[in-house]
């Protein structure tokens, strides 16, 4: 899904990275927490969050996430915003909730993208799974 | 392969929740700037975030350090105390000892080691309550394209 549709369907609005509306993006993840995001997998994951704080561009940076939807109503950080800009990170802000940004976003064809198992400790294998 | 090894030394400052991360891609900038393959700067960068946000949210402060060979990318993150206090929880997925307000900026979610682990080839922490952790990361760099 290209950026700009992405914004239509889930009634957001894009604060940084207007120049990258029409890139595509092929998969989503929600996490909440810093780490579990660091367990997503593929390129071109956009990120789906309640973070607000620059951390989230941080690991978006690390990980080449190519967009960021900040969930629930939730206002970024001054920082957040800044360090998009600086990144150049594209930033939606929608209303509506995690559970239901995705759902419509997995309905208009985005994919999940694959993570990293952790079974126990002793687990050596890096398992994926679909 | 006969290239320049590169070494890259940074400070994490404790509690300096604000800036987390900045370091780990500053990293990632150098090793990319500096042609390491894509996979291992990956891996390489969520090793060094783990790291860095464990440094910040539980130490007194730190460095962490990147050492670039031909077959190798070595992490080491050293901090100055107070140490872990049970070590095999902490490897555990899932365990954090991270306060509850930590949670509201997306850290604890208790994958830092397990992270640093899936990620690293080689992993070692030396760590004891009333000292400091030392943890040496080596990720190999191989030609085959194993990209996570």
């Amino acid at each position: 899904m290209k950026i700009r549709e992405i914004v239509e369907k889930i009634d957001g609005k894009l604060i940084t990275g207007e120049e990258k509306l029409d890139e595509d993006v092929a998969r989503g993840f929600a996490a909440d927490l810093l780490s579990d995001v660091l367990a997503l997998t593929e390129e071109s994951t956009c990120l789906i969050t309640g973070i607000t704080g620059p951390q989230a561009v941080r690991v978006a940076e690390v990980l080449n996430i190519p967009l960021i939807i900040i969930a629930r109503g939730k206002q970024p950080s001054k920082a957040l915003v800044e360090a998009a800009k600086v990144a150049s990170i594209p930033v939606i802000l929608t209303d509506k909730t995690v559970f239901e940004t995705c759902g419509i976003l997995y309905s208009n064809g985005m994919k999940p993208c694959k993570i990293k198992i952790f079974q126990s400790v002793s687990d050596e294998s890096d398992s994926f799974k679909d | 392969m006969d290239e320049q090894k590169l070494r890259l030394v940074y400070r994490v400052k404790p509690m300096d929740l604000a800036s987390a991360g900045s370091v780990s891609s500053q990293i990632k900038v150098e090793l990319q700037r500096s042609g390491i393959e894509d996979d291992v700067v990956r891996r390489v960068g969520i090793i060094c975030f783990e790291a860095e946000m464990n440094m910040i949210l539980y130490s007194v402060g730190g460095k962490l350090k990147v050492e670039v060979n031909s077959d190798k990318v070595e992490i080491f993150a050293e901090d100055e105390g107070p140490g872990i206090e049970d070590l095999n929880a902490a490897m555990e997925p899932g365990f954090s000892t991270a306060p509850p307000w930590a949670q509201d900026y997306g850290f604890g979610a208790g994958m830092g080691f397990p992270n640093m682990k899936l990620n690293s080839d080689v992993l070692e922490v030396d760590s004891k309550p009333g000292t400091g952790t030392k943890i040496r990361s080596v990720v190999y760099r191989r030609n085959t394209d194993e990209t996570c």
